[in-house]
């Protein structure tokens, strides 16, 4: 709608003289940098043409009801939608059916909610700037001169600066009893003692496939290739599975001997067939990825890269030491097997490592 | 009001209507006429960033909406189950209940996957409102007397947040979550001396036990969220006492404050704000999938997927760990895991060292006065220079934490990617820091220059001798007055250090640092002196033009 439309007696000119003050009209001479104060209101055209206004309340009335049926469409798709049909809209693909009718409907129920009362604030309530005056945080003197006194009366009435013995044992009483507290905390977990130093791996312990769950021989494991192994006797049903196999999970690959530059990893080893601790020494996860030509794995996590060629040592990133390597042999069956435990900690490293 | 009754001197109790009875029967028990005496009609000025705090006030609410929901079939325990729910590609496997609980949320509960997603998205929206609001009050020195408690409450918000938000993505025990955790075993064991007990007493023993979810779980509902909700309850009360700052402008000065009312254009904009906050994530939450569990399956200690990255707000202790070379001393039988425990004093220290910043403003300035008039952050240069290098620091080591992502993405080297983290920790804030400087000066050159010489009007005009000049326009008073209304400090001066007697006097080492810091901040390539109101005059009275 043009201005034109505005009935005549509506139109701004008379309200700026109602406020009697323009910008210009209060220009300091002497100063033109002063605060010419609150500039006068500008009028929206809903204060002027109540057809507009008559428009605006339609707009906010219109979201508001769009926000019902929204309610009513959310309450429909959650009676009718199946639990687990999925749809294609375009882009997502495919997606749970439910959930998007859920979503969608929701989302336009309370955002018509908000568009109406935020649509409603603009146009149709009043947009007077009104100023407000600030009063100091801080107190008059007078009340802080009261506060002061009525305090030195309470601390002389209550005599603790007197009489010492009652102050002193009262701070010892307030300053010991948290030590309960402390003391009910000792039980969260047992004692560190040795527990970090082993795991389930002893001497015969036959290498298990994580995969397969079968023991493993020497011929089934093939150079390039990276198998993850337990110990025997270890399962997932048992119930402490999860905290042995976090410290007693394998790797174990098949080098050429005459690539192995560490002398003790080709001494630990069986045919070329190295097993070090999958856990990271950096701060303990799991390490899967391998990288056959140059005989590296990397920790997924934070990139450590150790090279199994040569004593598992850190080649880049962030872990402190080499993998823990585990002497294998074969038994007379075939089968590969632990020739002891971890000769120092596995995972990530601690104070009393050492 | 209607002229034609007597509704203004009506006697009897009877005639008034039932709300003003309902009101009067709790004014007389709680005083609700005085409370709202003063805060119904209570002035709130308008200014798009000031809604940046809304935000994280309405996505903390819509948590704790949603987060009680999901407690209502969450099941916080590490108890071995067998799945046997709809979603096949996981049935028969083990998985504790925690997990299998999630599944069920996510799978058989209607609206349960919905509202999970929106409790995600939310907290991830929370943490990211909480350091934009935060960026909000510091760049325009909101932080300053009388609101420094204020900064200090909503900065705890910030960092409860983030630990509520990762003992929450914790809970469900999945593959990704574990590994976090897992993560933060191994920097808890890299504790000098009480390390491993600390480790053990977390966890109820070694790692992964059977205790954590079940601790996390009281912690992230009902410890750090009871914090939380007292902290906004007293960030709110702060700011409805001291009364919202403004910026400069006609009409507003340190003494009012100028706006419109709560009632009712407020409580339209800002409640209907909450609808809109509230609607726009449950549409996230209808078509951006987040943390979907049943892809990356129960936690087991010897499996990881690759790419793992935890939510964004931790990304940058992650980065710390990441580009941290590995160090570890070994001496008299014990370890000292500094590659891992350095990211960890780090990790807070990058965080207070935002929180100090404007308790040393403070005692640079030596400024005791009120403050409730914002800053444009170039008429400050120094503090958002710090603020802008404070960012870049932060950012650097975000890229840090998903050095794996870039380089994927990005098709670089990893090794390169570390190197670049590692040497820009030092000198990215250091090289931000005077490009915003150079930045923030340049911007009040061109301010004086516009209060001076007018605003470019885009007209040119041809002399009488053939020259073209570009005609300037004056500015309005309006806007003479708002780009002079910031204050400029003067670096403070030791003062004469020998008293009239020829007495030598001591100055304190705090004294030099002080005066030598206000130098920093306010000395002569610190700021461009604003103009004054001489040379206004001579500029524009005609013969000085240039």
């Amino acid at each position: 709608m043009s201005s034109q439309d505005i009935p005549e007696e509506n139109l701004p000119a008379e309200q700026v003289d109602e406020h009697g003050h323009g910008a210009v009209a209060l220009a300091d001479e002497t100063n033109p940098f002063a605060d010419p104060g609150l500039p006068p209101h500008e009028h929206r055209i809903q204060d002027i043409d109540e057809r507009a206004a008559k428009r605006s309340e339609r707009v906010v009335a219109m979201l508001f009801t769009l926000s019902m049926l929204a309610t009513v469409g959310f309450i429909a798709s959650y009676v009718a939608i199946p639990r687990d049909k999925s749809i294609f809209v375009f882009p997502l693909g495919h997606i749970s059916a439910l959930n998007f009718a859920l979503g969608m409907t929701l989302g336009v129920a309370l955002f018509a909610i908000g568009a109406g009362a935020v649509h409603w604030a603009r146009t149709l309530m009043s947009d007077v700037e009104i100023a407000d005056q600030r009063h100091p945080i801080e107190a008059e003197p007078e009340v802080k001169a009261k506060v002061l006194a009525d305090f030195k009366e309470g601390a002389k009435e209550s005599a603790l600066g007197r009489r010492k013995l009652i102050r002193n044992t009262m701070f010892g009483a307030l300053a010991l009893f948290p030590l309960s507290g402390v003391m009910l905390l000792r039980d969260l977990g047992p004692l560190p003692g040795t527990k970090l130093r082993h795991t389930l791996w002893s001497k015969g312990k036959l290498l298990v496939n994580m995969n397969t769950n079968e023991p493993l021989r020497a011929s089934d494991v093939a150079v390039g290739s990276l198998t993850f192994a337990k110990p025997e006797g270890l399962e997932e049903h048992d119930e402490d599975f999860q905290l042995q196999i976090a410290k007693a999970a394998l790797m174990i690959v098949r080098l050429q001997p005459e690539n192995i530059k560490d002398k003790r990893e080709l001494a630990w080893s069986h045919e070329g067939i190295v097993a070090y601790s999958k856990i990271c020494t950096h701060v303990g996860c799991p390490i899967s990825l391998y990288e056959q030509q140059t005989h590296h794995v990397l920790c997924p996590c934070h990139q450590s890269t150790f090279d199994l060629s040569d004593g598992a040592r850190v080649i880049f990133g962030p872990a402190g030491h080499a993998l823990p390597q585990l002497r294998i042999g074969v038994n007379e069956q075939g089968y590969l097997e632990a020739l002891g435990d971890f000769e120092e900690p596995v995972g990530p490293a601690f104070w009393e490592r050492g | 009001m209607s002229t034609t009754t007597t509704s203004d001197s009506r006697p009897s109790r009877e005639k008034a209507p039932a709300g003003e009875k309902v009101a009067d029967w709790a004014d007389g028990r709680l005083g609700i006429y005085s409370l709202a005496k003063s805060n119904m009609r209570k002035i709130f000025p308008d200014h798009w960033s000031f809604m940046l705090g809304e935000i994280c006030l309405y996505s903390f609410i819509i948590i704790i909406l949603t987060g009680v929901y999901l407690t209502l079939f969450f099941h916080p325990s590490m108890n071995e189950v067998t799945y046997h729910g709809s979603y096949v590609p996981l049935q028969g496997q083990l998985m504790s209940e925690a997990f299998n609980s999630t599944m069920h949320i996510s799978f058989e509960v209607r609206g349960g996957l919905l509202v999970r997603q929106i409790h995600h998205w939310a907290a991830l929206i929370f943490l990211a409102g909480m350091f934009v609001h935060m960026m909000r009050v510091f760049f325009t020195g909101a932080f300053r007397k009388p609101r420094e408690v204020n900064w200090l409450f909503g900065f705890l918000l910030f960092v409860l947040g983030m630990f509520t938000g990762f003992t929450g993505y914790s809970l469900p025990d999945d593959l990704l979550s574990g590994t976090g955790v897992r993560f933060m075993e191994g920097a808890v064991l890299s504790v000098p001396v009480v390390g491993t007990y600390l480790a053990f007493f977390l966890f109820g023993g070694q790692f992964p036990g059977g205790d954590f979810v079940a601790r996390f779980y009281s912690v992230h509902i009902l410890l750090l969220p009871g914090i939380m909700l007292g902290l906004v309850v007293g960030h709110l009360i702060l700011v409805f006492y001291h009364k919202h700052t403004q910026f400069a402008g006609p009409g507003k000065t340190n003494n009012n404050v100028v706006g419109m009312p709560l009632l009712p254009v407020y409580m339209a904009k800002a409640g209907g704000f909450f609808f809109l906050v509230f609607g726009v994530i449950a549409a996230i939450a209808a078509i951006a999938s987040i943390n979907p569990i049943w892809s990356m399956g129960p936690y087991r200690p010897d499996m990881v997927s690759t790419g793992a990255q935890p939510d964004w707000y931790m990304g940058f202790s992650e980065g710390l760990i990441r580009v941290m070379p590995g160090w570890e001393i070994n001496l008299w039988g014990h370890t000292l895991v500094l590659g891992v425990f350095i990211p960890l004093v780090i990790f807070p220290l990058v965080l207070v060292a935002i929180a100090v910043y404007p308790f040393i403003e403070s005692w640079v300035t030596g400024d005791k006065r009120e403050h409730h008039i914002l800053d444009r952050p170039r008429n400050v240069p120094t503090r958002t220079a710090f603020g802008a290098a404070w960012i870049s620091w932060y950012f650097v080591l975000l890229v840090g934490g998903g050095n794996d992502i870039w380089a994927t993405h990005f098709h670089l080297s990893i090794n390169s990617i570390t190197w670049f983290v590692r040497i820009g920790f030092f000198v990215v804030p250091v090289i931000v820091f005077v490009i915003t400087k150079r930045v923030c000066l340049g911007l009040q050159r061109r301010d004086k220059d516009k209060v001076l010489h007018g605003r470019e009007s885009g007209i040119i005009k041809r002399l009488p001798h053939g020259e073209f000049i570009e005609v300037h326009e004056p500015l309005s008073q309006e806007a003479l007055h708002t780009l002079t209304a910031h204050e400029q400090y003067q670096p403070a001066e030791i003062g004469a250090t020998v008293d009239e007697n020829g007495v030598e006097r001591k100055v304190k080492g705090s004294e030099r640092l002080r005066s030598k810091l206000s130098e920093g901040f306010y000395g002569e390539d610190s700021q461009i002196p604003k103009p004054t109101v001489e040379e206004y005059k001579e500029i524009t009275s005609g013969h000085g033009h240039h």
